[in-house]
């Protein structure tokens, strides 16, 4: 065996971590960057630097790196590809040993892939594009607490997209009042109302008595509709031992689903939150506020695909996906990439879809996708369209902005998705002839009528900002 | 803008209750009734047909009609027993769904006939 000698000094990264040669295991993690580099430093040399950083190296040789094995433990930068359509950056793929990783972990995973490295100096910027989490892996987490499938059996829903209701004003509603918006969208025919994302526990409303208000509204809505109903209650907190009272609480009271914000609550108290909600039979829908600090600059920062693998593995059955069609912010494409990364159980290599390796996620449940924000009923064709019925459709303003209110929006956008579905089913094509569909199912529905009316003139026309790299040169 | 409508719903009217998809649309015509047959049909699903007593409707189980149609795909035979079941039980929701193996679900479900609800 060749022995190593100790040589202090500053590290030639390319000697050690640019491995060109290298095949990655079955068992590796493997990243995709984006590497941005200052201008005359090579790439190799860069992508090595990543490689080193973002795992075993530091700046400097240090004598204690030869009491261990660090040919096996170090990351290995694979291989270099042009970015297309832009010659400022390029892709490092990198592989990491699945030593490296506390099993069960995204927390460990992230902070050594996108720690230290985002800082480095030699990098003007530094995006991760991608992750491969090798099946080994994946069966360590816990994942999403219930599933698809388990979730439509609670909720006896089948064969549609569930509808579901952002109640606005996000803030400064009474609890009483709050129910009362909750209770008229549950009747109207939704099947789920929601908690916004930054409604935690304020002066105005207390989340104690937020979660008894709403519950008797999803008791008499269910009582008068016949339907089963749920309300995300918003369990984020400032502590993971609040969060988990309120967790408790909701069970108590019977609530089907709770809610938590899992980049601003964190990932540790996510995956904690999960594990429970598996234990407890509670199902757990997840918002992404934060996520567009992370991954909207096409330079820098992460992903959101990789931010949809870090949750399917943290846990969670619903996460908001973007509604290409609304007012945030979706590639229509890269949406579709990352809503099968959410539901599937492979995902094939498709770089037409910004996937950049497969995705094999063995027997874990798989997460429903959540479109929300500034949709109304004329959107409905394309979104069943593109997000088929392993789906939850959001309207938020698209409901309570109805003329008649809560109920009457409820209603009309519920007669919309089942007109859609219906005719989907016959084989219409919904993107073509929405509006024939829709105004056919007005016929038998005043509430529709207006709502059509009302929301007509409403388009976002604004270009993506994130796009995904093609050529336009 | 047209006049506001009041929402009609309440507990003591039982024209409120509803039996989910396609239970806000008007009951589906029998050429409707055929089209989402062969969409079960063409989805390869087995087809299944149920029925409650529309005072139980809110439960998971309702009665089989006999066993699910494994691998039946004519849908002459499927409608066939959605009446059949409907003439034995003329009272009760008759539901038709299709069962999906590989994701141990419904892929559709729907009421065909509408008992009284209550």
């Amino acid at each position: 065996m060749a022995v190593k000698s100790y040589s202090a000094g500053v590290k030639e990264y390319r000697e050690t971590y640019w491995m060109p040669e290298y095949t990655p295991k079955d068992t590796d993690i493997l990243a995709c960057f984006k590497v941005t580099p200052q201008p005359g430093v090579p790439r190799e040399e860069v992508a090595a630097a990543v490689a080193a950083e973002s795992s075993t190296g530091t700046w400097t040789t240090v004598w204690t790196d030869l009491l261990t094995d660090l040919d096996y433990y170090k990351g290995r930068a694979y291989a270099i590809e042009d970015v297309p359509g832009d010659d400022t950056c390029f892709y490092a793929f990198v592989a990491y040993p699945i030593d490296l990783f506390e099993e069960g972990s995204v927390v460990n995973v992230l902070t050594s892939l996108v720690g230290n490295v985002f800082g480095f100096k030699a990098l003007r910027a530094l995006r991760l594009e991608d992750i491969r989490f090798p099946v080994a892996y994946v069966m360590t987490c816990n994942g999403p607490p219930q599933g698809i499938q388990v979730e439509r059996d609670i909720l006896n829903k089948y064969g549609r997209p569930m509808l579901g209701c952002t109640i606005k004003p996000k803030l400064g509603l009474s609890a009483k009042n709050y129910g009362r918006a909750c209770y008229e969208g549950l009747r109207g025919g939704l099947d789920f109302t929601k908690d916004d994302e930054n409604v935690n526990s304020q002066p105005f409303m207390r989340w104690r008595h937020r979660f008894d208000f709403v519950m008797e509204a999803i008791h008499k809505a269910e009582a008068e509709t016949g339907e089963r109903k749920g309300h995300y209650l918003n369990v984020t907190a400032p502590t993971a031992d609040e969060m988990m009272r309120r967790a408790e609480y909701a069970k108590e009271i019977g609530a089907p689903i709770i809610m938590h914000d899992y980049l601003t609550g964190g990932f540790s108290a996510n995956t904690q939150l999960a594990q429970w909600c598996r234990d407890n039979g509670m199902l757990l829908h997840i918002h992404r506020a934060m996520h567009a600090v992370l991954d909207r600059n096409p330079h820098h920062g992460i992903h959101f695909r990789v931010l949809t693998k870090i949750l399917r593995l943290s846990g969670g059955d619903h996460l908001h996906s973007g509604t290409v069609v609304g007012k945030l912010e979706g590639d229509r494409e890269a949406t579709l990439g990352w809503i099968d990364i959410m539901r599937d159980s492979y995902i094939k290599e498709d770089r037409s879809r910004g996937i950049f390796f497969d995705q094999d996620w063995g027997s874990m449940p798989g997460v429903i996708p959540v479109a929300s924000g500034g949709i109304h009923v004329w959107h409905m064709p394309a979104l069943v369209s593109i997000f088929g019925d392993d789906s939850v459709l959001q309207f938020g303003g698209g409901t309570l902005g109805h003329p008649w209110g809560n109920a009457a929006g409820a209603a009309a956008n519920r007669v919309a998705v089942e007109a859609c579905v219906e005719a989907r089913n016959q084989g219409r094509e919904l993107e073509k002839e929405g509006k024939d569909i829709l105004t056919a199912a007005a016929a038998h529905s005043p509430e529709l009528k207006i709502a059509m009316e009302t929301w007509k003139e409403i388009k976002f026309e604004f270009d993506t900002v994130d796009k995904l790299d093609v050529k336009h040169k | 803008m047209s006049t506001m409508q009041d929402y009609k719903s309440s507990l003591s009217d039982p024209s409120s209750r509803k039996f989910e998809t396609f239970s806000y649309l008007p009951a589906l015509t029998p050429e409707q009734i055929r089209k989402q047959i062969e969409y079960i049909v063409s989805k390869g699903w087995n087809p299944g047909v149920e029925h409650t007593e529309p005072e139980n409707a809110f439960g998971n189980y309702w009665y089989m009609w006999k066993l699910p149609m494994f691998g039946e795909t004519d849908v002459d035979t499927i409608l066939a027993e959605v009446e059949a079941c409907h003439k034995a039980h003329p009272n009760n929701h008759v539901r038709l769904l299709g069962f999906d193996n590989f994701a141990q679900s419904a892929g559709a479900s729907m009421v065909i006939y509408r008992g009284k609800t209550v």
